[in-house]
């Protein structure tokens, strides 16, 4: 074998340090968890989080800003790829120090495995972030779901929990396969599965048109399906509901990030020039999101739930950026829109993260605090986290000067700049729905007396944490330009 | 004075004051929150009394002018001014500011260090909103204010207060949401720009003009509020404590009214022009229609209610007469009503305090048990009805003469609401003031106490010195008036 023959062997591990990192500390978590005595799992936690610190101190020291292609063009390096990668560790460290205290409670979740499982789960979403190749944006995503799947399923003598976990995984395997189908049909067209060649392919038009077509319409089934945006949401309120808080928790904030990459990937770099078609698919999804979203909302008594169809309205209103990239052909407002759902993403993923938190400082054993009348009265109880709380609903609600407010702007405004003023109105007319039960949370918490008058019990640290949480809505909102330029500069530096 | 960033300081130190009386937590430190509340709503106004002592009346340009980049990336700026129409409601504001945190003294005893950080807040907003020359700032304020007087609503609110603070909120944000989109649609059509003093400048054509102004109207025309998005006032006012009558009546209503004169004449005015007479049309069903309402009222907070929809009706007519008197005349009737609604809601809140009712018919005889306060709800019910030598009479004047001008029918229309006005006002005055003793709920009434007294002078000053003098106010506002109508007079259509 010739020295270049060797070199072209070896593929350049650089960009993929830090996933290699997660799976060899995940194995060993996993393997030394099984000798652990201790019943609260305290270095298994800790564990946990020093490998996340690990990885980003990875990602962060061999980010270069520029793309560069591994394992045979498989796996890409680039600018948004470490943003995302590097906002995902702190949502998962947030995420894991927040449910800390609630599995403890629960018996059947206080086990390592919570962790390590956390662990595949992040690995999977970093291989989405990462993927330049259709293959691997599915071996991603198989493993972030089944990670998933199990962790919805780990209090398992919970009725609602494993019949979620079953409804997830139903579900999550039609949407796979609508998934797969259409990669297959867009390999039958344009003759590769890499990402980036079949961008070239469809631009030097040897691509047949039809099979195309109904490969990106699977495509995009599948994409919806793993956003949760109408009419592939379905399994969003059930799974949001049935999952023990921690759990929904976690698929509430971090795959959101991971699912806007495979957007990014998928359909920007492998199909833009098939914007036309997604985009007229996405407007529709994205109205249609919005509008149920929004309106069965309304009708939750619980929180979980009423979140659950937030997170519709909220990843309908976050593709309202990507349907306005390309307008007639011209790309000019491309990274302008982009990044706007980037932002709406980002901040979305920082308020839910606040929101279910709250959740889980509330609950304690045997009680899940997961209905909207237990946060009644939650200013006499803690007029601290009920200011939290309440920041954390204006944000959602889109009013300033909270973070939410901004992402809501920054999308609206690519949606004028394309010249799309009708949905803009649209967007406008549900969000004003929308305000409705975030307002009537904070009349809970602040209108109504009591029912329960503990004294809010949770470790000082997740109250710190919590707190940190809520300023970041609040100080975010004040100066949104370093997120929303740095947002910009990664995409930038990546299309 | 110049360096000194007046307007910044006018807008943060009541929220920082605010802040500040938050973390004194809970009602144990009651008597501390309402102090440092006091000394934080004096140093608001005290930071606003230059803003006039060195305002050069001279020029209609922006004095005191802040300009901080604050998003570069949408090239939003923090940029802050005011003119001869702005001005006066900075001070204003912060005078309103100081009365409300006296009015709730002894009043609030239940989460006082909130009540107070909620009025403080707001403050500073409302402050931002009349000083941004920024779009996008002042839709930031603008939204934001509606925040604290949600929850003042539906906190300290009455029996119905849930209903009422949600109506509020939804309706003013349904009107903003649309103004949102048109802000927008300047910032792009303007090429990336939020400055208000460059949309001023921006030519757009008639089609688009009339879109923007609907869109406008939509939002103030439910802040102001105008008939027919009215019906969340009543509500508002009847449900929430007396200060947030205060406020609401003297301040926030005044924000659609200055939204028209910063936004719709000047960005849209071809627009404004062709739909003059359906705002004019609006301002005189308010006046008649609602007047009539009014007469018919039980409930005395809700009668001042529609009375204050009435006197705002006068404001937008006297905008769209577009004369300098008609828009002068507005102006005056809107620091007028700042005073005298103000007064009026705290007249009630008074009586509230001691005998917990706000109908007319469970009072009778008042002035048998009351005389001090009798005779300033006398002076105020007077400044209600439009009396001369009160502020009341001077702006309804300028804009009846306007509207002479304008036309004699529409003139004759708003003079005959003298009437209606005075009918309402002194009506219900008599059934609550005059006569025997009606029950032994008023035969237990005491008396008006010092700091009641003391807010009561605060609010008869203004009223009366602004009847008596008015000039002090009118010559600040000469300069931009003018430069305000010779640009609504120019075409943008190119």
């Amino acid at each position: 074998m010739t020295l270049a023959e060797m070199q072209f062997l070896t593929p350049d591990l650089r960009i993929a340090t830090a996933e290699i990192f997660i799976l060899l500390m995940a194995c060993l978590i996993l393997l030394f968890d099984l000798l652990a005595k201790d019943r609260k799992r305290t270095a298994t936690f800790v564990a946990t989080q020093l490998t996340l610190i690990g990885a980003a101190v990875i990602t962060f020291s061999t980010s270069s800003g520029e793309i560069s292609y591994t394992f045979s063009n498989m796996y890409v390096g680039d600018l948004m790829a470490d943003l995302l990668k590097l906002l995902l560790y702190l949502t998962v460290m947030v995420v894991l120090f927040y449910s800390r205290g609630y599995i403890l409670e629960r018996e059947q979740m206080a086990k390592g495995e919570y962790y390590a499982l956390a662990l595949f789960a992040t690995l999977g979403m970093m291989v989405m972030i990462s993927a330049n190749h259709f293959v691997t944006v599915y071996i991603g995503l198989e493993l972030l779901s089944l990670s998933l799947y199990a962790m919805v399923a780990m209090n398992r003598d919970s009725i609602p929990a494993t019949e979620a976990a079953m409804k997830y995984f139903v579900l999550g395997a039609l949407a796979s396969g609508l998934l797969l189908y259409g990669m297959s049909m867009i390999y039958g067209a344009t003759g590769t599965l890499e990402i980036t060649a079949v961008a070239e392919r469809l631009y030097s038009g040897q691509a047949d048109g039809t099979i195309l077509v109904f490969g990106v319409v699977f495509l995009v089934s599948g994409i919806a399906f793993k956003l949760g945006v109408v009419p592939f949401h379905m399994w969003i309120p059930d799974v949001y509901h049935g999952a023990p808080t921690a759990v929904t928790l976690f698929i509430a904030t971090a795959p959101k990030l991971a699912a806007f990459a495979m957007v990014i990937r998928l359909l920007v770099n492998g199909l833009i020039v098939l914007s036309q078609d997604w985009q007229t698919m996405l407007i529709l999804l994205s109205v249609l999101s919005m509008g149920i979203g929004n309106i069965a909302a309304i009708a939750q008594t619980n929180l979980k739930r009423m979140l659950a169809y937030s997170a519709i309205s909220h990843m309908g209103f976050m593709l309202l950026g990507m349907v306005t990239g390309v307008v007639g052909g011209d790309a000019r407002f491309a990274l302008n829109a982009y990044s706007s759902s980037m932002f709406y993403v980002i901040t979305y993923v920082l308020t839910s993260a606040g929101t279910f938190g709250m959740i889980l400082l509330l609950a304690r054993a045997g009680f899940e605090s997961d209905e909207i009348d237990d946060f009644k009265g939650l200013n006499k109880r803690s007029p601290w986290f009920a200011a939290m709380m309440m920041m954390m609903m204006f944000s959602m609600a889109g009013v300033p000067f909270f973070v939410g407010f901004f992402a809501k702007f920054s999308v609206l405004q690519a949606v004028v700049a394309a010249g799309y003023l009708w949905l803009a109105i649209v967007a406008i007319f549900f969000s004003l729905i929308g305000c409705f039960y975030y307002l009537r949370v904070v009349k809970i918490m602040y209108f109504d007396q009591p029912t329960n008058p503990t004294p809010i019990a949770a470790p000082l640290d997740v109250k710190v944490l919590m707190s940190a949480n809520g300023l970041a809505v609040a100080l975010l909102g004040i100066f949104p330009q370093a997120l929303m330029s740095l947002c910009a500069f990664a995409l930038l530096r990546s299309l | 004075m110049s360096g000194t960033p007046l307007l910044s300081l006018a807008i943060w130190i009541p929220i920082l004051a605010g802040l500040i009386v938050l973390a004194t937590g809970s009602d144990r430190n009651a008597p501390l929150a309402r102090m440092l509340s006091l000394m934080g709503a004096l140093a608001g106004l005290l930071v606003t009394i230059p803003l006039y002592t060195g305002f050069d009346m001279h020029t209609p340009a922006m004095q005191f002018v802040e300009l901080k980049t604050w998003i570069p990336r949408f090239n939003v700026n923090y940029h802050l001014g005011v003119d001869g129409i702005s001005m006066l409601f900075v001070i204003l504001n912060s005078f309103i500011t100081v009365t409300v945190v006296l009015a709730g003294w002894q009043v609030i005893d239940n989460k006082v260090a909130q009540y107070n950080a909620g009025f403080l807040i707001m403050s500073g907003l409302l402050n931002g909103i009349f000083s941004a020359l920024d779009g996008l700032l002042f839709y930031v304020f603008f939204e934001a204010s509606l925040i604290p007087l949600y929850l003042i609503i539906g906190i300290w609110g009455g029996p119905k207060r849930v209903y009422a603070a949600f109506k509020f909120f939804l309706f003013t944000l349904f009107g903003s949401l649309l103004f949102l989109i048109a802000l927008l649609y300047l910032f792009i059509a303007s090429g990336g720009s939020f400055s208000i003093l460059d949309w001023h400048q921006l030519p757009i054509g008639m089609t688009a003009q009339t879109w923007l102004f609907l869109a406008f109207l939509v939002a103030f025309a439910v802040k102001v509020p105008m008939w027919p998005v009215h019906t969340w006032l009543p509500d508002a006012h009847v449900e929430a404590p007396t200060g947030g009558s205060i406020v609401l009546a003297a301040i926030a209503l005044k924000l659609g009214a200055y939204g028209f004169l910063r936004f719709s004449l000047p960005i849209t005015p071809d627009a404004s022009h062709a739909l003059g007479g359906l705002v004019i049309a609006l301002s005189l069903i308010a006046i008649i229609y609602i007047g009539f309402v009014a007469l018919a009222q039980e409930d005395m907070k809700k009668l001042v209610a529609y009375s204050s929809i009435a006197h705002m009706g006068f404001v937008t007519l006297g905008f769209f007469i577009f004369s300098a008197l008609g828009i002068e005349g507005a102006l005056v009737q809107m620091i007028s009503h700042g005073f005298v609604s103000g007064a009026m809601f705290f007249s009630i809140g008074v009586m509230y305090d001691r005998a917990h009712s706000r109908q007319i018919a469970d009072y009778g005889g008042v002035v048998n048990k009351m005389p001090k306060f009798a005779a300033f709800f006398m002076l105020f019910a007077m400044a209600n009805a439009g009396l001369p030598a009160t502020s009341g009479f001077v702006g309804e004047f300028m804009v009846i003469l306007a509207a002479v001008d304008h036309h004699f029918w529409v003139a004759f229309a708003a003079a005959s609401t003298m009437i209606v006005g005075a009918a309402y006002t002194l009506w219900m005055y008599k059934r609550v003031v005059f006569g025997a003793v009606a029950n032994h709920h008023v035969a237990e009434l005491t008396d008006i106490n010092a700091r009641e007294f003391f807010i009561f002078v605060l609010f008869a000053i203004g009223a009366l010195g602004m009847g008596l003098y008015p000039q002090p106010f009118t010559e600040v506002m000469h300069s931009s008036v003018n430069e305000l109508l010779r640009h609504v007079a120019l075409s943008k259509i190119q």
